[in-house]
């Protein structure tokens, strides 16, 4: 029988853990049957619809050391359990990694940015409804794509990297922090580890039961913000179906250093495209040395583009991502 | 003319427990020993139920029972369309199939997991279309896929080939299961300068009310006690009496405040869900909370049928529509209902007086959410279709495109629909003047199509209707030694105040001052008298008459008591200042309070014991007969009105969009209603503006999406659903109202609340066409994906006419 909407959270342990060492130490106890949460918004839909069991929940809200932003030698630390609210408001976020303070500031509502995490927001399960519903799909355990079909709703899915799964990162954070270059910092019992964003995304050819790098018992407990492309050029645009409480039909973040209307360097990652935040590198190549212009910004869309493969009903994110590159790049 | 209550802004009784959270919905109250209902929805969008295998759920410590159809239906499910109260042939993914009751909804889920439902799976479908198609599936019982008034279910084919050629933009070559003419349509085509002709669809709209129809319910002393949800508390408890099984006079049902109701709370036979926690209460002699989800709401909630349709229109080369030939196949989801495809028709004739108009109509089922009431039945919907038909042909014929609606208006006098029904007043030129000029429409011509970076500019007007009154309901109000007015309401309380503003018609009559009044309503044992189901646009028209007539019964009783005892004649008096006095000498009189004392001695037809309406309804009769005796009492019967008396809303629009991401932002919305007197100001507006935010849901956001492999809903939820949102909307939207007196209603009075969707949804739809050059999607919704093929070039994917699918 197919999962249907119960809306009754089931008999599960929850544990608050109020320091570092004892949230370590849960998830490597728990490991696979322990769902870490902070904010919850990725949680009690999953639990309430019974289709996800984990035994228990480790909620982390109440680590302080997992919080806050602060200056470091080379940059910013974000603790990932920092609300999405905190980060879009932060002055040095604001005033040094604009992109980002964008991107945390328009995740779908006021109400969910202000109990949402950055860490929630970069670990967030894929939302293709099919996998929500309980389905077996790949994604869930299963051996079919219900949405990669001839009749699939596919409208907000991939048009690129599609194996087997054809859902699409949902973060808004998670573009921003690609183009920064940013590193996340991993915490488990046995020390910690750390990766770029870049690498902390993963794709269903790699595990397609996983969003994110993360093993059984770890946690990802800091984001770390280089100075490099601290006080860069910034573009952000995500575009939804609605302007709050939505997920992106596709979103462009693009980090450039620029003198006098040459680009010398830049960063872009698109989401919404592809299972992970698509960086763009060739298009970044493309562009580097050049003159910003409407002309340039035409040409990095049509590469930005180049080997989509959209599917029935998504045709419309390839012009979609053209043109948000475009205007990433035309300034 | 002056009013005292009419036409003035006041506090409603029931803001201040809105504003404090105090208020009480049905899932806030308990009962000592209440248990938790939960529901076995069906997974299967089409399915016969073979076996209930319920015996490990009810053997569970704190599981306290089961009702399955079998329990409610003893004699067999109704054979006919409608949602029942339980079934065991489900036709929609999420239709109930039994309820359990546990200690705790915890205990009620679990026990839910484990009762064992044999299915035989039928064939579903979920395209009218498809299953309209020869060899086709069919989703009602019997292999059958309509349904036919006195007739019953059956079955209605077309060959593959007219199907496919509708489908390609062609006409229905078909017979039509409906069919209705007005003038020579031939010759109406033959004197046309200008003919458009386009096939279209618009998306199903689902209710998604905020509060969901949750219900609960206990039996005491032989009487079932209700808490529920409705937009009526008598119309809804008259009808949810037989379907329970109870007498009317052992029914309570108890509707403090409803959180939405957008016509499937108006009558019993639209949430017959409601039965369930009765009915398990009974059989288990507990009472029984039953908490109803997001999703279940969706699913029996009920939504607005889509459409399938071609339209051909033609205009004379002075700009009058000469002739409308429409032919629409409405979606009649898993439950069928909804007569919308005809209102829509009726709908053209009303706002564009053709002088030629043939409606042809066919229904099929699709296994999807239950259609039904929703915000205007096919006015709305076919809003945003025609708007941009009637720019083009103002723009081929070279008339200014606010011309064009006011040479097509409606006027007093007009007639329309397939009866030639006359307007009882209309005032539809003078809206559009009012309009156009606070919008400043015609200053703004020359920004229309102005390109600012990838923004371009577009402007629409849009009309909307709905046929705004009815009568033939009852009125009561009591007045104790006190000498305060208690008005006996029925009106459900919305959110619309609508309980309240009528009530002010009662004190309007007796000149009361609206702190000396208390409106009894909140729970039928209030002794309510039987008022309009509150659908329709029908409230302040229909609900102000009765409380009108019920105050001047009592005003003329106030008159007969004191000329009998201090002597003149009852046309010799009048009434102020809570006195009832000659009007030569005003110190000659009694107080209200005094009246009502020597009308409690008198007793007989001052009492309701003797003289009543004979045409009162047995639920008002129940009332009164609880009351006589008890109070000065004014009893009313409103006889039928004559004529259509019809709401009017014009929209005007301005908005910018994107050429690159195929998203706009409405820069100024102006809304202006013809809707007769205003009553409540605020309240109106808010109907306007709250109708303004569902019209640009229907034309740029709300989805109706099912899953064609396997018929689960995708769409159950105010995310998945895309309900604009708070940013979607214009920060301002300008508000107004000609306010002119309708004849048929005692204070003027006229409803507004489906037309003040349906104009925004056509403004809007004209202004994305007109942003786009004329480009016309002719669907509901227009979405960014739409927009930006269109501008790409890019063949859509998308089935032609596809419902419940929605471009994936």
């Amino acid at each position: 029988m197919v999962a249907t909407s119960h809306d009754v959270m089931p008999d599960i342990e929850l544990y608050q853990p109020t320091d570092e060492d004892n949230a370590l130490a849960l998830a490597n106890t728990l490991g696979s049957d322990g769902w870490i949460l902070a904010g919850g918004q990725d949680t009690f839909g999953w639990l309430k619809d019974r289709n996800k069991a984990p035994s228990a929940m480790i909620e982390l809200t109440q680590i302080d050391a997992w919080k806050g932003i602060k200056e470091t030698a080379d940059g910013v630390e974000i603790g990932a359990v920092t609300s999405l609210t905190e980060i879009a408001n932060n002055p040095i976020i604001q005033a040094r990694y604009g992109v980002l303070a964008q991107a945390a500031g328009i995740v779908a509502s006021p109400q969910i940015r202000n109990v949402g995490t950055l860490g929630g927001n970069l670990n967030q399960d894929a939302r293709c409804w099919y996998y929500r519903r309980g389905l077996d799909c790949y994604r869930a355990g299963g051996n079919i794509c219900y949405a990669d079909s001839p009749e699939g709703l596919n409208r907000e899915h991939a048009i690129f990297g599609a194996s087997r799964c054809v859902a699409v990162s949902p973060s808004d954070t998670a573009p921003a922090l690609v183009a920064l270059d940013a590193t996340m910092v991993i915490s488990s019992e046995s020390g910690q580890r750390t990766m770029s964003a870049q690498d902390f995304f993963i794709g269903p050819d790699r595990d397609i039961r996983n969003m994110t790098a993360l093993d059984d018992g770890e946690i990802l407990t800091a984001v770390r913000l280089p100075g490099e492309w601290a006080d860069a050029e910034f573009y952000f645009e995500k575009v939804a179906d609605r302007n709050v409480w939505d997920f992106a039909l596709t979103s462009v973040a693009a980090v450039m250093k620029v003198s006098g209307g040459t680009i010398e360097d830049a960063r872009i990652a698109c989401g919404a495209v592809e299972c992970v935040p698509r960086r763009l590198e060739s298009v970044e190549s493309a562009i580097r040395g050049q003159q910003r212009s409407e002309e340039l910004g035409a040409r990095a869309g049509e590469m930005a583009v180049e080997g989509a493969r959209p599917l029935n009903y998504n045709n419309f994110k390839v012009p979609l991502m053209a043109n948000l590159v475009a205007r990433a790049v035309r300034g | 003319m002056a009013y005292m209550h009419i036409g003035k802004d006041f506090v409603p009784p029931d803001v201040p427990g809105k504003v404090t959270g105090r208020i009480k919905y049905a899932e806030d109250y308990t009962r000592d020993g209440m248990v938790y209902s939960r529901l076995l929805t069906s997974p299967i969008p089409h399915a016969r139920v073979l076996d209930i295998d319920a015996s490990e759920a009810l053997a569970m410590d704190g599981v306290f029972g089961i009702l399955t159809a079998d329990d409610v239906y003893p004699d067999g499910e109704p054979q006919s369309t409608g949602l029942k109260i339980l079934t065991n042939e489900p036709t929609l993914v999420g239709e109930p199939i039994l309820a359990l009751a546990a200690i705790d909804e915890k205990t009620a889920e679990t026990a839910i997991s484990r009762i064992n439902v044999t299915f035989e799976r039928l064939p579903f479908v979920l395209d009218p279309l498809d299953s309209l198609a020869e060899g086709g599936p069919n989703g009602y019982p019997g292999d059958n896929n309509t349904f036919v008034f006195r007739q019953g279910f059956a079955t209605e084919k077309w060959t593959e080939d007219q199907v496919a050629s509708f489908r390609a933009g062609n006409e229905p070559t078909a017979e039509a299961q409906q069919t209705w003419s007005l003038g020579d349509l031939e010759a109406g085509f033959a004197a046309s300068e200008f003919v458009y002709e386009t096939t279209f669809t618009t998306a199903g709209y689902p209710h998604h009310s905020m509060e969901p129809r949750s219900a609960m319910a206990y039996w005491e002393d032989g009487k079932l006690y209700l808490h529920g949800t409705s937009q009526s508390l008598t119309a809804l408890a008259d009808g949810m009496a037989p379907i329970i099984g109870v007498p009317k006079e052992d029914i309570v049902f108890i509707n403090a405040a409803t959180g939405g109701g957008f016509g499937q709370r108006a009558r019993a036979g639209s949430i017959p869900s409601m039965a369930i926690p009765a009915k398990l209460s009974q059989k288990i002699n507990r009472p029984v909370m039953m908490r109803i989800t997001r999703e279940e709401e969706f699913t029996i909630g009920g939504a607005r049928q889509g459409f399938q349709g071609w339209v051909k229109v033609g205009f004379k080369p002075d700009g009058v529509m000469s002739a409308c030939d429409i032919y629409i196949i409405s979606d009649n989801g898993g439950k069928g209902g909804g007569g919308d495809a005809s209102s829509a028709a009726d709908c053209i004739d009303v706002l564009y007086q053709p002088d030629a108009l043939r409606f042809r109509g066919t229904s099929i089922v699709s296994n999807t959410g239950h259609r039904g009431a929703q915000r205007g039945p096919g006015q709305n919907q076919i809003a945003p279709i025609i708007a941009p038909i009637m720019d083009k042909a103002a723009d081929a014929l070279g008339i200014s495109r606010l011309e064009i609606r006011k040479i097509n208006a409606p006027r007093n006098g007009d007639v329309a629909g397939p009866r030639q029904t006359p307007f009882t007043s209309a005032y539809v030129p003078e809206s559009l003047d009012m309009a156009t000029q606070q919008f400043d429409w015609e200053g703004r011509q020359s920004r229309r199509r102005q390109r600012n970076g990838s923004k371009v500019i577009g402007l629409g007007l849009g009309q909307g209707y709905h046929n705004a009154g009815r009568s033939g309901m009852d009125g009561i109000v009591t007045m104790g030694t006190d000498g305060r007015l208690k008005i006996h309401n029925g009106v459900g309380n919305l959110g619309t105040y609508s309980y309240a503003s009528t009530s002010r018609a009662a004190a309007e009559v007796l000149k009361m001052p609206w702190e000396s009044c208390d409106i009894l309503n909140v729970r039928t044992d209030n002794h309510l008298p039987i008022t309009s189901p509150q659908d329709g646009s029908n409230s302040i028209f229909t609900n102000t008459r009765t409380m009108f007539g019920a105050a001047t019964d009592m005003l003329n009783k106030m008159k007969e008591i004191a000329a009998t005892d201090l002597g003149g004649d009852p046309a010799d008096y009048d009434v102020s200042n809570e006195r009832v006095h000659q009007i030569a000498d005003t110190s000659v009189g009694y107080s209200y309070a005094e009246v009502a004392q020597r009308a409690l001695e008198l007793g007989g037809k001052f009492t309701g014991e003797a003289e009543l309406p004979e045409e009162l309804a047995e639920w008002t009769q129940i009332s009164v007969s609880r009351l006589a005796g008890s109070a000065f009492m004014g009893v009313y019967h409103d006889p039928r009105h004559e004529g259509n008396p019809p709401g009017f809303t014009v929209t005007c629009c301005e908005i910018e969009l994107d050429l690159e991401t195929g998203k706009y932002d409405i820069l100024d919305m102006v809304t202006i209603a013809d809707s007769g007197t205003i009553v409540h100001p605020q309240g109106m507006k808010n109907q306007l503006v709250g109708g303004a935010v569902w019209g640009i849901g229907l034309s740029g956001y709300e989805r109706h999406l099912y899953d064609p492999q396997n018929g689960l809903p995708a769409s159950t939820g105010y995310w998945q659903s895309k309900v604009p949102t708070y940013l979607d909307t214009p920060v301002k939207i300008g508000t107004g109202w000609v306010d002119l007196p309708d004849p048929e209603n005692p204070v003027g009075a006229r409803g507004i609340g489906e037309p003040s969707m349906g104009a925004v949804s056509a403004a809007l739809t004209a202004a994305i066409t007109d942003a786009l050059d004329g480009h016309h999607f002719a669907a509901a919704p227009i979405t960014a994906d739409m927009i930006l093929n269109h501008l790409a070039g890019t063949e859509e994917n998308a089935v032609p006419l596809a419902q419940n699918n929605f471009r994936g």
